[in-house]
């Protein structure tokens, strides 16, 4: 579904992705770790199409697409989403409207037919359940006042209404207590089907104990430099990303 | 992929002119401004000898003034002397014969404002055959209105079917020597809109363009009178979402309202006049004067505005708010878009007691336009537990333009409350990526992010005008940000 080769990005001139290979086969999930600044949210934000980083080489295969050539809401239409380590906050646009402008814009680039007031209303009533989200936050302005960790939730209810291919969550588990973390966790682990993949980017293994990875890769100086299972993860847990970051350096 | 300075530079690059290049022989005054002039429009109009006397003593004020100055506006100097101030209306001739004639750019703008094909033609000035629907239409609608004592004409009817009213009220709101602007349109106003409500009356219909499309060459020295009788409502909307036609670059309307007690007058403008090529040359000069006085206890007068055209604007909806307890609003939304330049706001004069009043501004600048909000707040000695709540947000798209915002408080009663609320945005490259990233392209992200920020004013406006705005907003603002 998604193959990544060599790819490398820089920001002002200095190289954050140095040569990334990255593969993700349909219905799989991947972890991404790695220390504070390893290239982990640029990886997200490249794969998005934000234009903020210079791509300097290498490619980027989704399905049958050149995804570098195109822009980030043909990217979104194809059906790559991310669910933003910091959601962003739109005053006076509710929710509810924003939501369906995306998924309508979505559906149109697919040639489906457009979903009007009452199917759409219909359809997120179902999905609000998935995330446990309040339906007040549903008339509110999209993250306007929201909590942190409702922030987050609405990020997996943005994701439960447009349904992707390729979800790829930037620490979403970050500044979530535990009952949110698990929230979000049954959220995504009840969209995980056999043509749908994620790419989750984590600091910590706790998420992982929710969502279950089939391949855990570790990140470090822009390349990845570990692959394993969920074991690695562990791994990870108890020694720390330095014993890696060394054997990055070799 | 473009970055958003390259759309940027492709929309200033983008033309938006008037197609059609106008070479007619009009029955004309040579350009130029003294008594004959004035004489001249007068007995043109077949004025009474009162209402010539008014426009003379407004015109030996305006040679006494001078343009203002302080408006943060800047442009070439006009030169009076060079205008024509009487241009008889157009015979079919001498209009464009059909839409085929008309600049596809704007024919393209007034598709996606959805105007229907007809009311096209009328807005581009074509020469359309005898009689029309919307007159007709019109004509049923005043016959209606005059059921119920309601007088809604031209202010040039006015003068002869109601002249104790227009002699009554004509200037007592705004003055001829109020300003520059003022005193010129005094003596030279080409024509404009009258209404009466009496006393009692709910004017059933929201007096719109529509109805009086058949007067639409008012020219570009408008004057308008609304008089509000004690305890009626009324409605009246101004202006037009499509681009108007227009060769006269100078326009100075004068505005004046009029509620007596109990009395509600709302007006709504939707301006949406030529900007301006991407240097900004030859876009029209908006300078209005637009007032209006809560004379009796409990009466109501609220300013709604969307502003988009113009090269030039200067303008102030204000309210005196005389009686006790009546009530001032103003809810604005003001755009700024290529080398627009804006300078608006409201006064609000609190003069009787527990009068109450409110401002909310919503500044948009994109491309190099500049945008300023000048706000005054005054509460007299005598307005005892006055209360005003003024809120004025600016947004910023792209990084070539400006938002300066002025407010002007004065406060001569302990007992008044204050409240002021500002905020300045720039529509944020995270807000359009996040859209982006939920499939929806940049274009309609950026009306999405300006429409929830200008929701506050929109929900003060009709609803078909809140749906027109809206459109309006979409396409003043189209490829502002990459």
């Amino acid at each position: 579904m998604l193959k990544i080769e060599d790819l490398r990005a820089s920001v002002d001139g200095q190289e954050i992705l140095s040569g990334l290979n990255l593969e993700v086969k349909a219905g799989e999930v991947h972890a991404i770790m790695g220390p504070n600044g390893s290239g982990k949210s640029t990886l997200a934000q490249v794969l998005a199409g934000r234009e903020d980083y210079e791509i300097d080489g290498g490619s980027v295969q989704f399905e049958d697409e050149d995804l570098l050539e195109l822009s980030p809401e043909e990217r979104a239409q194809l059906g790559i989403f991310l669910a933003f380590q910091y959601p962003v906050e739109i005053p006076g646009v509710s929710n509810t409207y924003f939501l369906k402008a995306a998924l309508n814009s979505v559906r149109k680039a697919r040639g489906e037919q457009e979903l009007d007031a009452m199917d759409f209303l219909k359809l997120v009533r179902e999905k609000v359940k998935v995330v446990e989200l309040d339906e007040s936050l549903m008339k509110r302005p999209v993250n306007d006042g929201f909590s942190g960790g409702e922030k987050k939730r609405n990020e997996i209810f943005h994701m439960a209404v447009l349904e992707p291919r390729l979800a790829i969550l930037d620490e979403t588990d970050s500044g979530l207590d535990i009952d949110a973390l698990r929230t979000v966790a049954n959220g995504v682990n009840s969209l995980r089907s056999p043509d749908r993949a994620f790419v989750v980017i984590t600091h910590y293994q706790r998420l992982l104990e929710y969502i279950v990875p089939d391949v855990v890769h570790v990140i470090v100086d822009g390349q990845i430099v570990r692959t394993g299972d969920k074991e690695l993860a562990l791994e990870l847990e108890s020694k720390g990303y330095g014993w890696l970051e060394q054997a990055g350096a070799a | 992929m473009t970055t958003a300075t390259e759309t940027i530079e492709k929309f200033t690059e983008k033309e938006y002119e008037y197609g059609f290049v106008t070479d007619i022989e009009q029955e004309v005054l040579p350009p130029g401004l003294d008594e004959n002039t004035v004489r001249f429009i007068s007995a043109k109009k077949n004025e009474p000898e009162w209402l010539l006397e008014w426009r003379l003593q407004a015109l030996r004020t305006w040679f006494e003034m001078k343009e203002p100055t302080w408006p943060n506006v800047t442009y070439e100097p006009v030169d009076y002397q060079a205008i024509h101030y009487w241009a008889a209306p157009k015979s079919d001739d001498d209009r464009p014969k059909s839409l085929d004639e008309i600049d596809p750019e704007i024919r393209r703008t007034y598709e996606k404002l959805g105007i229907p094909l007809h009311e096209q033609e009328i807005l581009a000035g074509v020469a359309v055959d005898a009689v029309f629907d919307s007159v007709s239409v019109a004509t049923t609608f005043r016959e209606k209105l005059a059921e119920l004592g309601i007088i809604f004409c031209s202010f040039s009817e006015a003068v002869h079917n109601h002249p104790d009213l227009v002699r009554q009220y004509l200037g007592t709101v705004v003055p001829r020597r109020d300003n520059f602007f003022a005193a010129l349109n005094s003596a030279v106003f080409s024509d404009g809109s009258f209404v009466y409500i009496p006393k009692g009356v709910r004017c059933p219909m929201e007096l719109s363009t529509y109805f009086r499309i058949n007067a639409l060459n008012t020219g570009q020295f408008e004057r308008t009178l609304i008089i509000a009788d004690e305890g009626s409502y009324v409605s009246y909307l101004e202006g037009c979402t499509a681009p108007m036609r227009d060769e006269n670059q100078l326009h100075a309307a004068v505005v004046e309202l009029v509620a007596h007690e109990n009395a509600t007058i709302k007006y709504s403008t939707v301006q949406n006049w030529y900007p301006g090529d991407k240097e900004g040359k030859g876009g029209i000069y908006n300078f209005v004067t637009k007032r209006g006085i809560c004379e009796g206890r409990r009466s109501k007068i609220s300013w709604t505005q969307v502003e988009t055209g113009s090269a030039i604007t200067w303008k102030y909806p204000s309210c005196i708010l005389k009686g006790d307890d009546s009530v001032g609003e103003f809810y604005s939304v003001a755009v700024s878009n290529m080398r627009q330049q804006a300078d608006t706001g409201t006064k609000m004069i609190h003069v009787g007691e527990r009068t109450k009043s409110t401002i909310v501004s919503k500044g948009i600048s994109a491309g190099e336009g500049q945008n300023t909000y000048r706000g005054q707040v005054k509460i007299l000695k005598s307005a005892k537990d006055a209360r005003n709540f003024s809120q004025c947000d600016s947004m910023l798209i792209g990084d070539q333009c400006g938002a300066h915002t002025f407010p002007y408080i004065d406060v001569q009663n302990p007992s008044a409350q204050m409240e002021h609320e500002a905020s300045t945005s720039k529509i944020g490259e995270d807000q359009i990526f996040y859209c982006n990233q939920r499939g929806i392209d940049t274009e309609d992200a950026v009306s999405m992010i300006v429409n929830g920020f200008c929701k506050e004013v929109f929900q003060e406006l009709p609803m078909e005008f809140a749906v027109e705005a809206q459109k309006l907003l979409e396409v003043s603002l189209e490829g502002s940000v990459g």
